[in-house]
């Protein structure tokens, strides 16, 4: 989180009474001395992994147990991505898979919201609400005919199954983009279409531009959501050469035999670094986005 | 000359709006709310995928019944809620809570908290079968340095499985906490200057300004928490595979096994009912006692 997009807040600081000051001075530092307690825990399980991945065998086992690497094996990288499984291939699938999902879903549930915040029509409200209701139905509860649906279409074993719902839009993500895209006046649409501008014109020269920050936190959310997808690729995916990331990780954790947890953490450092990158590019975005929805 | 009947604004807007938001409804009839429905059909039949589904009546329900397992992965997973959800929420707030107060290193601090959120799906998993391995984990050797005593064998003991898998969901809060620290920093600090000139102190600013004015984002944080809880499968099933001796059967992963484990598919999809109408049970239930508790601001949705 960065400390200016959500500005620290001065809880109260009574001008006049100076024993206040005294205690609200009190209280900062013993909130001090406990976050300095509790961020180790948060923190300790990722210097770990880091530490981990960069050791030798005997190190990975070495007690008491060391937190700094030495030698530093940057190998085990390398070796993790090649070693019992061509994990680097599951990668590349992923990242395939990934892209693909994320931009359909971007896309469309932005169009989507677009229709929902600017058009008003009979119904619309129903239809808001379904959108709402459809976030909170459990996907395992509708999984199986969903299953059997894309058995039919003969999709079993392609991307298709992951890929092509997506299209149709996440009703989280309209719902985000909505709350946004309402705040967007409804003056400068008209007056793009009064220039000219189709429906369609202003949604891709106004409405996308001005939503830029909700577009960076849907295309992260949507991203990170199919980039850790585990039961959609465990249900559809059954050929080695199309597993996704998070299928290769299990199979890898089953051949490594009981030791190799250096290479097991280099890989699982691998994994997460596409999804940690986008975090850290656009994290003010990102919290925006979350805040929104979460507030409105 | 034929002058072209022009469509009143209205019905234009009205016509784009349908246009713009029919992928959401087709997606909607295609990949939701259709299987939906069907999954109820499915789970009036006997269906292994490959033969057509035999009508069953509410055999799937009475088997449910006295299956055991059913029972116990209930019994686990509702555990497991009642561990995870009222800790999370506490523990959020408590960071959201100081993670506002003006102390140096703020940005470092939220960062931190946060991070592990980062860390997701199988990546998780492995990650923490390191860290709760009995012999070799760096939890136990801290356990061991901090008390001199051998520590659980986590995931591989009964007793234990559950709360190493609350362990892992607490380590994951920082999503919520945010959310709770923009509610936090949405509240007037008029409020609580009113407050102080009232001569209200510390414990009571917080039971009677703070907790009243952040309960919508509470709320919002409860249901997606409760919802989130009892879908949880990966962990459960990359670790442990629901062991040992089925203490971490969680529900999703029974019913998940069912049917592509076993290819029952119409009992698993009783097993799927039960879990929408367990949802939509809670959910109900929870909106409507909201009203005791909850305080919304004029305006809303």
């Amino acid at each position: 989180m960065q400390a200016d997009s959500l500005p620290a807040r001065a809880q109260t600081t009574s001008t006049f009474a100076l024993g206040r000051k005294a205690s609200d001075r009190i209280r900062r530092a013993i909130a001090f001395i406990a976050l300095c307690l509790l961020v180790v825990p948060f923190i300790a399980p990722i210097a770990w992994m880091l530490s981990t991945s960069l050791k030798s065998l005997e190190q990975t086992f070495a007690f008491p147990p060391q937190w700094i690497p030495n030698p530093a094996l940057l190998s085990n990288y390398p070796e993790a991505m090649t070693r019992f499984v061509p994990l680097w291939r599951y990668f590349l699938n992923n990242v395939f898979y990934a892209v693909t999902a994320t931009f359909g879903e971007v896309m469309s549930s932005a169009l989507i919201a677009y229709g929902f915040a600017k058009f008003r029509a009979p119904g619309r409200r129903f239809w808001f609400l379904l959108v709402i209701a459809t976030i909170l139905i459990p996907y395992p509860v509708y999984m199986i005919p969903q299953y059997v649906l894309f058995r039919n279409l003969g999709w079993i074993d392609t991307y298709l199954p992951l890929i092509v719902p997506s299209f149709f839009g996440s009703a989280f993500l309209i719902f985000l983009f909505r709350q946004f895209m309402q705040g967007i006046s409804t003056e400068i649409l008209d007056a793009a279409r009064i220039d000219g501008a189709g429906v369609l014109g202003a949604f891709f020269r106004i409405v996308l531009p001005l939503s830029k920050a909700a577009l960076i936190a849907a295309t992260i959310l949507a991203f990170s959501f199919h980039w850790n997808n585990y039961m959609g690729p465990l249900l559809y995916i059954n050929t080695s050469d199309l597993y996704t990331l998070q299928l290769g990780l299990v199979h890898f954790i089953a051949h490594r035999g009981s030791s190799n947890w250096q290479l097991m953490m280099a890989a699982a450092v691998l994994a997460v670094l596409p999804v940690a990158i986008a975090f850290f590019v656009s994290q003010r975005q990102l919290v925006q986005g979350v805040v929104f929805t979460g507030m409105k | 000359m034929r002058m072209k009947p022009k469509l009143s604004l209205q019905r234009r807007e009205a016509i784009w709006f349908y246009v713009l938001i029919s992928p959401f409804l087709i997606g909607l009839l295609a990949f939701t709310a259709g299987p939906l429905l069907s999954s109820l059909y499915f789970s009036f039949t006997q269906y292994d995928i490959v033969s057509p589904p035999q009508w069953v009546g509410l055999q799937n329900y009475v088997d449910l019944t006295q299956d055991d397992l059913f029972w116990r992965s209930l019994g686990v997973t509702t555990v497991y809620v009642l561990l995870s959800v009222p800790l999370g929420l506490v523990f959020s707030l408590g960071l959201a809570l100081l993670v506002n107060q003006r102390v140096p290193g703020l940005r470092f601090f939220r960062t931190a908290f946060y991070l592990p959120t980062v860390v997701s799906g199988v990546a998780l998993a492995t990650l923490w079968l390191w860290i709760f391995n009995a012999d070799f984990g760096i939890l136990n050797w801290v356990i061991f340095k901090v008390t001199g005593a051998k520590g659980p064998n986590w995931l591989g003991s009964q007793a234990w499985v559950l709360p190493a898998l609350t362990l892992i969901s607490l380590w994951g809060i920082g999503g919520t906490m945010v959310i709770f620290l923009a509610g936090l920093q949405g509240i007037p600090t008029e409020l609580y200057e009113a407050a102080e000139l009232d001569g209200a102190v510390g414990w009571r600013k917080l039971f009677s300004i703070t907790l009243p004015l952040l309960s919508p984002v509470i709320f919002f944080n409860f249901i997606t928490s409760v919802i989130g809880a009892f879908q949880v499968f990966t962990t459960a099933q990359v670790m442990t595979g629901g062991g040992p001796n089925y203490a971490s059967l969680m529900y999703v992963l029974y019913l998940y096994q069912n049917a592509f484990r076993d290819f029952r598919m119409g009992y698993a999809s009783a097993l799927a009912w039960v879990l929408f109408a367990i949802v939509l049970l809670l959910t109900i239930v929870s909106f409507r006692s909201s009203a005791s508790w909850v305080h919304y601001e004029e305006g809303g949705l």
